[in-house]
């Protein structure tokens, strides 16, 4: 097949004039981490607040974390990323509004991606930390409250730190699915490292290789992120309970 | 930008609908009924005694399962093209649709996560069975066939539908590729009226319907089957 293999491209400077193509993928890496990090502190702060009040015994208050899980789970990413770019500046009061557009683009499109992707996800963790709430026998919350804890207490120092480590499989993919998801991101112009690949493959026309080296970095990208969560669960585990500790 | 203009809406729902969600609509479906049978074939091979045959399944799953799809859409939008002409000896990349295009990406992509739910289906399903089959005379295939697959599905039904709405979901990120689906419909609608609040909010509230009225769906169906069960 007529295809000219190039491997060499990678060592080619880039046309922003800053350094060598593989330069520009390794900047999207960053990009694809730094939208990930914070986009997941957003989802874990979220998510277990949904996911705690969802178990809260109050109706309207569980009935509204439940829409909220519905609303961001049965709508796609990207059209919910294209809502917090193009509709959500011209929805906000009219100074917001303004203050977002006048940012520079790297940051505005940075931080979208990061508000939209950390609800997304949170919707996502809040399914989980409620599932692991049920899962713990009635008697923890029980004990917790014939020990004269409230229960804000009974949840921060009970049922709160069992529900993380059970349910630390979950969240690893969870972890997994942000990374992938935050190639969305380059749909508003984010040059994450989907983004970047597909610039630099527009620019030499060496697709195979642009795209190959990409596979390769979010392949050790998934890596990293399975071995530091693995680190996190072993770390966390409890002597003598599940089987966590392996 | 003055009040919500729904009178878009309504003057370009035939457009968004008959152009872009039949689109949506037809792909989902066929890749999904793509998607399955290439995925249970996944999964008797992850399942076979054969080191080989497990082997490559499991490295091809684990391999589309850790990338990002619009990665994928654009690796097999790019590499469609050179396999079909290698495939028939055309000596130069064969242009292919971009519907075509999309339906062999998302049938590829969407077999390895498949593959995992039907693997379950058919893990779930006692040796004894099996080992029933083969002492009726019964060869591999016709086991597959009379006894493990028919029950793999009916237990997996439910998983297999929620994955069908996530693909559902998923297909919206042909965007990339530019093509009309119901997202790329009204996208073109917003670019060329200057509509966007309109046409995006509009374009969430129609993929939220489908969905959740097909979640919910789903959830009665799981809720008959575990009575029947």
């Amino acid at each position: 097949m007529n295809y000219n293999w190039n491997w060499m491209v990678f060592w080619d400077p880039s046309p922003d004039g800053t350094g060598t193509y593989l330069y520009t993928l390794i900047r999207g890496v960053y990009w694809t981490l730094g939208v990930s990090v914070a986009a997941w502190v957003i989802a874990l702060a979220a998510g277990v607040a949904v996911g705690v009040l969802r178990t809260s015994r109050i109706g309207w208050l569980e009935s509204l974390c439940a829409a909220y899980v519905e609303l961001f789970r049965n709508v796609p990413l990207l059209v919910q990323m294209f809502l917090w770019y193009f509709v959500a500046p011209e929805v906000l009061p009219q100074r917001m509004g303004d203050a977002i557009k006048a940012m520079d683009p790297a940051w505005s499109t940075f931080w979208t991606a990061v508000i939209c992707l950390g609800l997304f996800t949170s919707a996502r963790i809040a399914e989980q930390i409620r599932a692991g709430i049920y899962s713990q026998p009635a008697g923890q919350s029980m004990a917790a409250t014939a020990l004269g804890l409230t229960r804000p207490q009974a949840y921060r120092y009970v049922l709160l730190p069992m529900t993380v480590r059970i349910i630390m499989p979950p969240l690893t993919s969870e972890a997994l699915n942000l990374v992938k998801n935050s190639s969305v991101a380059f749909t508003i112009g984010l040059l994450e490292l989907t983004g970047a690949a597909r610039s630099m493959q527009e620019f030499t026309f060496q697709i195979f290789e642009s795209f190959a080296a990409a596979t390769v970095l979010y392949l050790i990208v998934n890596i990293a992120v399975v071995l530091l969560m693995r680190f996190i669960e072993k770390h966390l585990a409890v002597p003598g309970f599940m089987g966590t500790a392996r | 930008m003055g009040g919500f203009d729904f009178d878009t809406i309504v003057r370009t729902a035939p457009y968004l609908f008959k152009v872009g969600l039949a689109f949506t609509l037809k792909l989902t479906l066929l890749s999904t009924a793509g998607a399955v049978v290439l995925g249970t074939l996944l999964a008797m091979m992850r399942l076979s005694s054969n080191r080989l045959l497990s082997g490559v399944a499991g490295a091809y799953v684990n391999l589309m399962r850790a990338l990002p799809l619009i990665l994928i859409i654009f690796w097999f939008y790019f590499l469609v093209p050179y396999i079909v002409g290698w495939i028939i000896r055309a000596g130069a990349p064969v242009a292919v649709g971009g519907f075509t295009s999309a339906l062999i990406t998302f049938i590829l992509f969407e077999a390895a996560y498949f593959c995992e739910i039907m693997r379950a289906g058919i893990q779930s399903i006692p040796r004894g069975q099996a080992g029933a089959g083969y002492a009726l005379g019964l060869n591999y295939w016709q086991v597959m066939r009379y006894i493990v697959l028919p029950q793999a599905f009916r237990n997996m039904t439910p998983l297999l539908l929620t994955q069908m709405i996530v693909l559902f979901q998923d297909t919206s990120l042909v965007y990339v590729l530019s093509l009309t689906d119901f997202l790329g419909a009204a996208n073109n609608i917003a670019q060329r009226d200057g509509r966007l609040v309109e046409m995006f909010v509009f374009a969430a509230a129609v993929y939220f319907l489908i969905s959740y009225a097909a979640s919910r769906l789903v959830k009665m169906l799981e809720r008959r089957i575990a009575i029947a069960r």
